[in-house]
């Protein structure tokens, strides 16, 4: 069996018919589990007081935003290589996802920003390229929204989707790149010196793990909402035509 | 509920923004779906019924 099989709209249809309610219900569970622990049974950070209990939201949702438009990138790639429609309907289906996980961490920044640096917001390299990040995004869906020719919006969204890639990979790196800003290194690192404490560092996994999960669950939700939008503008339009 | 001290507005605004937006893309994402369907359920419909 080949992975382009799930490129038939009727076939991924059946496939996350069966998927999608564990998905949905391994989401809920994890992202409920792991604020319900971050928030009710982590003690405080010995200098950033309680407001370290951002940290499971605003981590998992920075994470997300980025990797919502990695995963936006190779499905791009994939309709501009194989002209799978099923794939940039995937790309625009995440959109709205990515643009939302982008705003939750760009609202829980500032908000953490404020009582440890002093202030909402500052043109720190990391922080910048986010925005930009946020801006790609909304550019990104206006596109889709202002051409009328799917195929056509399709291909456009894909350029603008690689170029809008070099932002989501600055919002990573942004930190190693210049060095200097506000903002810290990554939270979680392999190396034990500089990852966070294990009694902060569990209860944000699971809450990574819930908004991958959510992620997925959305993506796959909407990607089959798009599928079913473009069969009934085709149905529509071949109606128009016989009457 | 913790103790959130001093930070307690901080805290728990980043939490309600969060669990808002969250929420409202979640219930959204469930009605276009459930639009949609029925939608292309109706249109099916239709045809079928027209042959």
């Amino acid at each position: 069996m080949s992975i382009w099989e799930y490129a038939n709209p009727v076939k991924f249809i059946r496939t996350t018919d069966k998927v999608l309610p564990y998905i949905s219900v391994g989401a809920a569970v994890a992202l409920v589990g792991g604020l319900i622990w971050g928030f009710f049974f982590t003690p405080d950070d010995f200098r950033q007081g309680s407001t370290v209990k951002i940290i499971y939201i605003h981590v998992p949702a920075a994470l997300m935003a980025i990797n919502a438009w990695f995963m936006m990138l190779v499905a791009s790639l994939i309709w501009l290589i194989r002209r799978h429609h099923v794939s940039a309907l995937a790309a625009k289906a995440a959109a709205p996802v990515g643009v939302t996980m982008t705003l939750i961490a760009l609202f829980t920044g500032a908000l953490w920003g404020q009582p440890m640096w002093g202030t909402w917001w500052a043109w720190d390299p990391r922080l910048t390229s986010f925005l930009i990040l946020f801006l790609f995004y909304l550019g990104y869906m206006a596109l889709w929204a202002a051409i009328e020719d799917s195929d056509a919006a399709a291909d456009l969204t894909s350029v603008l989707c690689i170029v809008g890639s070099v932002f989501a990979v600055l919002s990573r790196y942004a930190v190693n790149f210049w060095n200097q800003g506000l903002h810290q290194g990554a939270s979680l690192s392999l190396d034990k010196e500089t990852n966070v404490d294990d009694v902060f560092y569990q209860p944000l996994l699971l809450s990574i793990a819930g908004f991958v999960l959510l992620f997925l669950a959305l993506v796959l939700l909407r990607t089959r909402t798009e599928i079913r939008a473009r069969r009934i503008k085709a149905l529509l339009a071949r109606e128009r035509i016989f009457d | 509920m913790p103790d959130l001290g001093k930070y307690a507005e901080t805290v728990l605004s980043s939490y309600a923004i969060s669990l808002v937006l969250l929420a409202g893309l979640v219930c959204l994402s469930i009605w276009q779906g459930a639009k949609a369907r029925r939608q292309l359920t109706q249109i099916e419909e239709r045809r079928k019924s027209d042959g």
